[in-house]
């Protein structure tokens, strides 16, 4: 078996995302890091391997972003993938979701995996939704937001929670699933994993190596636009203690909630 | 023609909330563009009642494709078939897990824009703009459309349901062809209950606890707290600690859980991921306990405690239990 997983660069966690607004994009300076979802969906990967079921030959990263985003892949490496791919290229900047997704299909076609993971969500763009865009171009099957995946030969009987509690779903390979956060406890690289991962073939490619049509991505061509940003309305904001004495700190909240008589 | 096809959940006999918030949003906007709104229903034997009662909530036809419940993308199909039939200018979705994935499928079938987590819609010169809340929701950007069908994909409980009186709306059969890749997927069990069926919707006061809990037993302190509170209080939990087995599903707050508005919603150790936000914004109070000062949840709560609820909630419920006695 062979399974693409699709990695992300986004804002560390501690940087303030926020939009330029001289560009109406995100402004993607500052510190950045492997999308903590998507190393759940490595994780994944590793124990399909090592669950011995199905034989796995390999794990492929794959990531669309600006040059920087080859330290997503480093790290995905490091966490257990075999190699990756770097889909680089200035006509792709500023795609939308569905052609985020049209993009990534085209790059993973020409891999031709059994699986292709992915995270719940990308710390900046949270849209939740890549994973279904992308199943749609290869014409897979595919779920989101999954949480228990078992590997039945050339199957995954798949657990997630949706609107009335907990669905359970065959899913023939190959096919497309974006894993939660519940699913795995994703492990620490080791120091060697680290320093080895930079010599763990990286595969550039451009929007013609993989048969994009360029007139289908990038913030020009894509289908939704914005127009706009704005500040949401301001709200008042709520009062805040910091708790340094907790017999004061309860002694408070207990006249915060008298007060409004809720107790 | 402007028209606007809105999708439908249903589940067990009855439509979703947050569907007929759809069908209400998408008639509004429809009357605006000077079209109609059309509602889709996909499943096995759908009720034809069922499906006639969206006509109370505006829409002016209803359409009902035949096809395996509970999966994205056989509805892909349906809604596509449905609109290569022509006359549709958007798809329009309520808040849910299927809507998110149907919505998404739908864009790269048709090519089509599509906007997620919307909060607000408003029509402008005969298109369709939308509001989308980024950035842990410290930005709004707005989003139009220049494919020929623009997609809508509501944040939950965005959308108001507004009955019209209007009554049952001319349902017809939308016949459609499942593709490969949708036969693909089958669903084993579906809507399963995990854990004990407690019961929140009437409580007054709910202590809910998220992961800051650290293990199942943590809850105990959410149960103290609750029963010092006393009858009129329950105890309710994040998907986080749901999906870790520590707390029953029917407990559950948020986006795939339940909407809640107690008196006083107090958060233990929750961070305020949207998806919780959601199911429990309109609580009249809310008081969070969270060591980390930049989470979310200090954003939108109405007191805020920076500190350790291991600390603060055994106090807590001594302070509570004392005043009720005394
Ligand atoms: C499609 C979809 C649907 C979803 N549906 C739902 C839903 O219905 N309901 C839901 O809740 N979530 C839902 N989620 C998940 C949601 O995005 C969050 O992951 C989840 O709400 C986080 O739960 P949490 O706050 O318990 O955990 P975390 O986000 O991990 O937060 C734990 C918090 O505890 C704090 N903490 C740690 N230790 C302590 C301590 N000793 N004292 C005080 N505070 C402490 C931490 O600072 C942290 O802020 C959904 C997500 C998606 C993508
Ligand atoms: N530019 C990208 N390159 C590779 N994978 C991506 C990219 N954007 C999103 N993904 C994947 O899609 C998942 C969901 O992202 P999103 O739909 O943006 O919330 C992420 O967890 C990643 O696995």
């Amino acid at each position: 078996m062979k399974i693409c997983v699709l990695v992300k660069e986004v804002p560390d966690a501690a940087v303030e995302k926020r939009i330029d607004p001289s560009t109406g994009r995100m402004d993607r300076s500052g510190e950045k890091n492997l999308n903590p979802y998507d190393t759940h969906a490595i994780e994944a990967a590793m124990q399909i391997r090592e669950g011995g079921v199905v034989s796995v030959e390999e794990i492929v990263a794959v990531t669309m972003g600006p040059e920087s985003a080859v330290r997503a892949l480093h790290k995905a490496v490091s966490l257990g993938a075999d190699r990756s791919v770097h889909l680089s290229d200035q006509a792709l900047a500023g795609s939308d979701v569905a052609a985020t997704g049209y993009a990534l299909a085209k790059a993973i076609d020409r891999e031709s995996p059994d699986l292709v993971l992915l995270g719940q969500q990308s710390d900046d763009g949270e849209c939740y939704t890549i994973g279904a865009v992308v199943a749609e171009h290869l014409g897979m099957p595919s779920l989101t937001q999954v949480i228990k995946m078992d590997v039945e030969s050339d199957a995954l009987r798949c657990e997630r929670q949706a609107e009335y509690g907990y669905d359970t779903v065959q899913i023939q390979l190959p096919a497309v699933i974006s894993v939660g956060d519940a699913i795995n406890e994703p492990r620490y690289p080791s120091l060697k994993a680290i320093m080895g991962a930079k010599k763990k073939p990286l595969d550039t490619v451009a929007s013609g190596d993989v048969g994009i049509d360029t007139s289908k991505v990038g913030g020009d061509n894509s289908a939704a636009q914005w127009i706009a940003a704005k500040a949401p309305p301001a709200k008042a904001a709520g009062e805040i203690i910091e708790d340094e004495d907790t017999a004061e700190t309860v002694e408070k909240i207990v006249a915060w909630l008298d007060e409004r008589k809720l107790i | 023609m402007a028209n606007i096809l809105v999708y439908a959940l249903h589940y067990n006999g009855a439509i979703n909330k947050n569907s007929l918030g759809a069908v209400s949003e998408g008639a509004r906007l429809a009357a605006e563009l000077g079209g109609e709104a059309h509602a889709i229903l996909l499943g096995e034997n759908v009720p034809e009642a069922l499906a006639a009662s969206l006509g109370d909530y505006g829409a002016a036809k209803v359409l009902v494709a035949e096809g395996p419940e509970g999966l994205a993308q056989p509805l892909v199909d349906a809604m596509a078939a449905a609109i290569s039939g022509g006359g549709y200018k958007y798809a329009l979705f309520g808040g849910g897990l299927l809507g998110f994935e149907i919505g998404a499928g739908l864009a790269a079938r048709l090519g089509a824009g599509v906007a997620m987590e919307v909060t607000s819609v408003r029509a402008e010169g005969g298109e369709l703009i939308a509001e989308r809340p980024i950035l842990g929701d410290s930005a709004i950007s707005e989003i139009s459309y220049r494919s020929e069908v623009g997609i809508v994909i509501g944040r939950l409980n965005a959308f108001e349901a507004k009955a019209t009186g209007a009554g049952p709306a001319p349902v017809e059969k939308l016949s459609f062809e499942l593709s490969a890749h949708a036969s693909k997927a089958k669903m084993v069990t579906r809507g399963e209950q995990r854990g004990a069926d407690v019961d929140i919707e009437g409580a007054e006061i709910l202590v809910a606890g998220g992961r800051g809990l650290g293990k199942a037993e943590g809850f105990e302190l959410c149960h103290e707290l609750a029963s010092a509170f006393g009858n009129n209080a329950a105890v309710a939990a994040t998907r986080a600690v749901v999906d870790a087995g520590w707390y029953p599903y029917a407990a559950q707050i948020g986006q795939t859980g339940k909407t809640v508005a107690p008196k006083l919603y107090l958060a233990a150790g929750i961070s305020g991921a949207i998806q919780h936000q959601v199911g429990m914004q309109s609580s009249e109070n809310i008081v969070a306990i969270n060591t980390d000062s930049n989470a979310p949840i200090f954003e939108f709560c109405d007191l805020g405690i920076v500190g350790d609820l291991n600390k603060i909630m055994p106090k807590l419920t001594e302070a509570v239990k004392a005043k009720r006695a005394g």
